[in-house]
């Protein structure tokens, strides 16, 4: 142990490394370390703030679908609805169609009878004159009896 | 050491515990040595230029992992100077921790390095002896803690004003009643004596212990040979010497941290007002 000079140079050594890290390392390492946690709680915020946005705006997107598929169903009802009733419709109408047709077939054939029956009665007519002229074994003047006979087809 | 050489113990460890000194005045005070300062401005220039080189080149982008390391320790003695220095630190107390830790860290693993080798190095440079532990000698030890005491002084005075400091010499800690002036004083006296001889100490002991062990371990096996002992105290103080050198990893890495923490209290307490 033997206390000498080198102590102040020592010191003056220590002082001068004191000096140069106060100076030139710390502030650098500072700035930089400081630097780069700003822009990762920079970047943690703008991380979070994004999470918070993605939530809203799924949720925003949920309640949009849940909206649609009320809407959806609500369509498909009424057209369903409306299905049954252009159904109703069409099997009214059909009914309607066919009672008409039915109608208008029976008329024809309530025509076509009447028609036969006057064709008919014009032959029995002509038959009962044909008979009755051989019966009278004259010639019978048909237009002086016309009105005779024709009340004669009436009859009939 | 010459082999074959047998060297009694003394001249061994005085061989190797002589300073290279070199007289710039009158009387034993006017020496300098030059190998304690040597070799301490060489590490602080590797040690400080080294994060100081990484510290220019920093990015506060995506850090390569050279200045990842740089920075984890940065970080390290950020932590323990937050800890414990409760004032604005970036400015002055952090980096002086910094530099002390890294420097006395550096200083205390020269004892890591074979003595005997690099003996054979240093002779060129000086014949009569090389100590290439700075902080084994305790001038190195004492300017570091003298340095702290300056600026433990000077701060409690720029703190407190001269008013308040000397008021603080005389009424604290036990009180302002006049009775106590006195023992006030003297408390003080013996705390401002007693900081920078333990600061020093504790270091100068623990690193000059360590290298005495080191010295009389291979002091053992310079002088085992096959006449002798049959290498035998050559393969013990081998074991044994590396199992101190990892024990001695703890030491050096401890005392540079029980160093730069008691820079930081010492500077901590000069900021607190009693």
């Amino acid at each position: 142990m033997n206390i000498n000079v080198t102590l102040f140079a020592q010191a003056v050594v220590f002082i001068a490394f004191i000096w140069f890290s106060v100076k030139f390392i710390w502030p650098h390492l500072l700035n930089a370390i400081e630097t780069r946690q700003k822009t990762i709680a920079d970047g943690l915020a703008a991380a979070e703030r994004g999470k918070l946005a993605l939530e809203v705006s799924s949720k925003q997107a949920d309640e949009e679908i849940a909206k649609a598929r009320g809407r959806a169903g609500d369509i498909i009802g009424q057209a369903e609805k409306r299905a049954t009733q252009l159904i109703e419709e069409a099997k009214l109408a059909a009914r309607d169609e066919g009672s008409r047709e039915k109608a208008a077939a029976k008329a024809e054939i309530e025509q076509e009878v009447s028609r036969a029956r006057e064709a008919l009665r014009e032959q029995v007519a002509g038959l009962v004159i044909a008979g009755a002229e051989k019966i009278l074994r004259r010639e019978v003047n048909a237009q002086s009896h016309a009105e005779l006979l024709s009340q004669m087809k009436k009859e009939i | 050491m010459a082999s074959g050489t047998e060297l009694t113990p003394t001249e061994y460890i005085n061989h190797h515990l002589s300073f290279f000194g070199k007289q710039v005045g009158d009387g034993g005070f006017w020496t300098l040595h030059m190998d304690s300062i040597s070799v301490a401005v060489l590490l602080g220039f590797v040690g400080l230029g080294f994060i100081w080189w990484v510290a220019r080149g920093a990015t506060a982008g995506v850090p390569t992992k050279r200045q990842a390391f740089v920075e984890l320790v940065f970080d390290f003695i950020d932590n323990q100077t937050k800890g414990i220095f409760k004032h604005e630190r970036h400015g002055f107390v952090a980096p002086v921790a910094l530099t002390v830790f890294i420097w006395v860290l550096l200083m205390n693993s020269m004892d890591f390095l074979p003595v005997d080798w690099v003996a054979k190095g240093t002779h060129a440079i000086s014949e009569h002896g090389f100590r290439i532990v700075p902080t084994a000698d305790v001038n190195t030890t004492f300017a570091l803690a003298l340095t702290v005491w300056v600026l433990m002084i000077y701060y409690s005075i720029k703190v407190k004003g001269l008013g308040g400091w000397i008021h603080e010499l005389f009424c604290a800690p036990f009180g302002s009643n006049p009775l106590l002036w006195i023992f006030n004083l003297l408390f003080n006296a013996i705390e401002y004596l007693s900081k920078p001889l333990s600061h020093s100490l504790r270091l100068f002991g623990n690193m000059y212990a360590g290298e005495i062990i080191f010295l009389l371990l291979w002091m053992w096996a310079a002088n085992s040979g096959w006449g002798t002992d049959h290498y035998l105290g050559l393969v013990i103080s081998s074991v044994l010497a590396f199992a101190w050198a990892i024990f001695h990893i703890l030491i050096v890495a401890l005392q540079a941290y029980v160093f730069m923490m008691l820079t930081v209290v010492y500077l901590s307490m000069a900021h607190e007002h009693h």
